[in-house]
């Protein structure tokens, strides 16, 4: 089997993925997995999915070479997977539509789902006002103290937004509620998962729905130069932005990918959101992977200044990509992610989101060694608008 | 035989239903598990479930939920809940004691040592609400090396392929999962459990015992009526939580003393 033929049938990227719920969802995600197994193979899925990603979305985004940046940092060119000019402003609409038109195919009227950052929420309920269907949206409450604007934003477009107060009240409780509530409406309700993680198929299906990126990164760069980059650059939070431009890549010989984690206050420090630099394999939320946690097994708290790369796993896609030696993997510190986004408002005028910060920074950390005709493909996979009232704080601005 | 199995053969002799009551361990702190647990056998109970604390109970329920937080307070881990369950075993030889919790403190721990250490502790049985048969092959195969039980979930979602599949594999008892939903919920199917059940105790050749929602003793006693074992978890947990320290004991032994007395009737 090669590389990018997995997972295997039940869902393994050699020891990662797999299937690790309670016996009640047993069922349903053994239908979501018939159920995805024919839309993957059936021609009109697939042609209202790019139709969709075309005429809602905005498809494709473009590549743009960050010239000025580039010149400033007097190495490699750094060129920009646009992500950010998507509709809903990032990568995770491609997910959402394809999970929305697969619930619509099962017959299901109420989705669910978790955020984090907002981000997937406002995704979700966007593809729900769209389909015209229930959603409800799952999110920790410190993290709906901490992304208020897009809270008022889900709830605009129709969800039900619920706060969850167990746990660290973050990303991972919310998604323990969204599986609770998955558990126990299991028979009316899509819980649209929101990266390349959780129980097979999800790493599965939210990797193939995200792959349009790197398949359009694959035919832009042969149209634009020629030629593929020497380096895709991704970050990784759960991992669906990074898998869905790695993986096209995959078996393209010379192409180098780098996966950038949240190393938060500094790895060595212990505030970070960095598993795959600094965890070590374990199962949490219904899969085996690379994980945040302590001696005895608990999940530890992470830290970073982006909260969509907060969260203490990462997709089990990464993992054996990491252990294979495919891909690496490094971590960039919040400050580094900092400025990064800073160079980018102020050379290119884009406004990057926080997560992608983090890819931007370790790219201008590696193009200054580089020879100025070398390529970096950065993966720029939401615009920052989100995240300026974050910004404007640690710069001790109020606005 | 192991300490289940003779469990269960005695009450079908006696012509009585198993009583497993659930406690989180370390909950509310550490010391008092031990001495609940007593109290839980003083009350009737036939086995015991002790719950792993874990991070991220998945399938818990709000109440299931702040029992591991309580004890997650207070550093309780895996290999605490094992010398808590020998601590047990120098007075209570006869009880089963079942852990119940989560895959990732076990995955942290490593299979042999679990298993190991789980033996050597007096453990009888193993419940990992997120080890499905799928999974957990190889880790049933070292807990029978080991003697232990490795108990499986069967759900109202379980297709009867599955069922049959699932009961070919399992070992001491079968767990029957009574609702969609997560411990503790209020939905619970009375007529839906008596036939789902009654076709699982035709399938398994082992003891099925039925737990999640289970919450006083007439309803403990309906279950009885089609089961082999009821278990019962939040309810109890919550009178834990509810009691003071000082009334504590008295409470779970009484409430379960009066689940244990409809089950007699």
């Amino acid at each position: 089997m090669q590389m990018h033929d997995l997972p295997d049938a039940r869902g393994h990227f050699g020891p990662y993925g797999g299937v690790f719920v309670a016996e009640t969802l047993m069922a349903a995600l053994d239908e979501l997995r018939r159920e995805y197994e024919a839309a993957r193979s059936d021609p009109d899925f697939q042609a209202e999915f790019h139709h969709e990603l075309r005429h809602y979305v905005g498809r494709p985004s473009p590549i743009y070479h960050a010239r000025r940046w580039s010149e400033k940092l007097g190495g490699a060119q750094i060129y920009l997977k646009r992500e950010d000019l998507n509709h809903t402003g990032a990568h995770k609409i491609n997910n959402t539509i394809g999970q929305a038109l697969l619930a619509r195919r099962m017959g299901k009227k109420r989705v669910i789902a978790e955020t984090g950052a907002g981000q997937h929420g406002v995704a979700s309920a966007t593809v729900a006002a769209r389909y015209g269907m229930e959603c409800v949206v799952y999110m920790g409450a410190e993290d709906i103290k901490r992304q208020s604007p897009n809270v008022y934003r889900m709830k605009l477009l129709g969800a039900t937004v619920v706060g969850v107060e167990s746990g660290s009240k973050t990303l991972k409780d919310a998604l323990n509620e969204a599986m609770r509530d998955w558990v126990t409406n299991v028979e009316s309700t899509f819980y649209i998962l929101g990266t390349a993680a959780g129980p097979h198929p999800y790493p599965m299906l939210v990797r193939d729905f995200q792959c349009v990126i790197g398949e359009e990164c694959k035919a832009q760069m042969n149209e634009m130069l020629g030629r593929q980059p020497d380096a895709v650059i991704a970050c990784v939070g759960g991992g669906s932005n990074a898998i869905g431009i790695f993986h096209p890549y995959i078996p393209v010989e010379g192409v180098r990918l780098i996966g950038v984690e949240a190393g938060g206050e500094g790895v060595a420090s212990g505030r970070h959101a960095a598993p795959l630099s600094a965890g070590t394999p374990g199962v949490l939320h219904g899969f085996r992977s690379y994980l945040m946690q302590d001696a005895n097994g608990q999940i530890i708290e992470t830290h970073s200044v982006s909260a969509g790369l907060d969260y203490p796993g990462v997709g089990p896609e990464h993992s054996w990509l990491k252990d294979s030696g495919r891909a690496e993997y490094v971590a960039i510190n919040d400050d580094e992610a900092l400025r990064a986004f800073h160079d980018l408002c102020r050379f290119e005028g884009i406004i990057p989101a926080l997560e992608s910060s983090h890819a931007l920074a370790h790219a201008a950390k590696i193009a200054p060694t580089l020879d100025k005709d070398r390529i970096l493909l950065v993966n720029l996979s939401g615009r920052g608008d989100k995240d300026i009232n974050t910004v404007a704080r640690l710069s001790g601005i109020e606005l | 035989m192991s300490r289940i199995a003779a469990t269960f053969a005695a009450l079908k002799a006696a012509h009585r239903k198993a009583l497993i009551p659930f406690i989180t361990a370390g909950d509310p702190d550490p010391g008092q598990t031990v001495p609940l647990m007593h109290a839980l056998v003083a009350g009737g109970a036939d086995i015991i479930e002790l719950g792993v604390p874990f991070s991220d109970p998945m399938a818990d329920g709000p109440t299931i939920q702040r029992a591991s937080e309580r004890a997650l307070k207070h550093g309780v881990g895996l290999r605490d809940v094992l010398a808590m369950t020998a601590e047990f075993r120098k007075t209570n030889s006869a009880t089963p004691v079942v852990l119940m919790g989560y895959a990732n403190p076990i995955e942290a721990m490593g299979w042999e040592a679990f298993c190991a250490a789980a033996r050597d502790a007096g453990v009888d049985g193993v419940l990992t609400v997120d080890y499905p048969p799928e999974e957990a092959a190889d880790f049933a195969v070292r807990c029978a090396a080991a003697g232990l039980d490795n108990i499986y979930l069967l759900a109202p979602t379980t297709p009867p392929a599955r069922v049959a599949a699932i009961t070919r594999q399992a070992c001491g008892f079968v767990y029957y999962v009574s609702l969609k939903g997560v411990t503790g919920a209020a939905n619970l199917d009375l007529a839906e459990v008596a036939e789902r059940v009654g076709m699982i105790r035709a399938e398994a050749g082992l003891p099925v015992g039925v737990g999640f929602g289970i919450r006083d003793a007439e309803t403990a006693r309906q279950v009885a009526a089609v089961a082999d074992a009821v278990v019962i978890g939040s309810r109890i947990v919550q009178e834990i939580e509810q009691s003071t320290d000082a009334a504590r004991l008295d409470n779970v032994r009484l409430f379960l003393a009066g689940v244990r007395a409809a089950l007699d009737a």
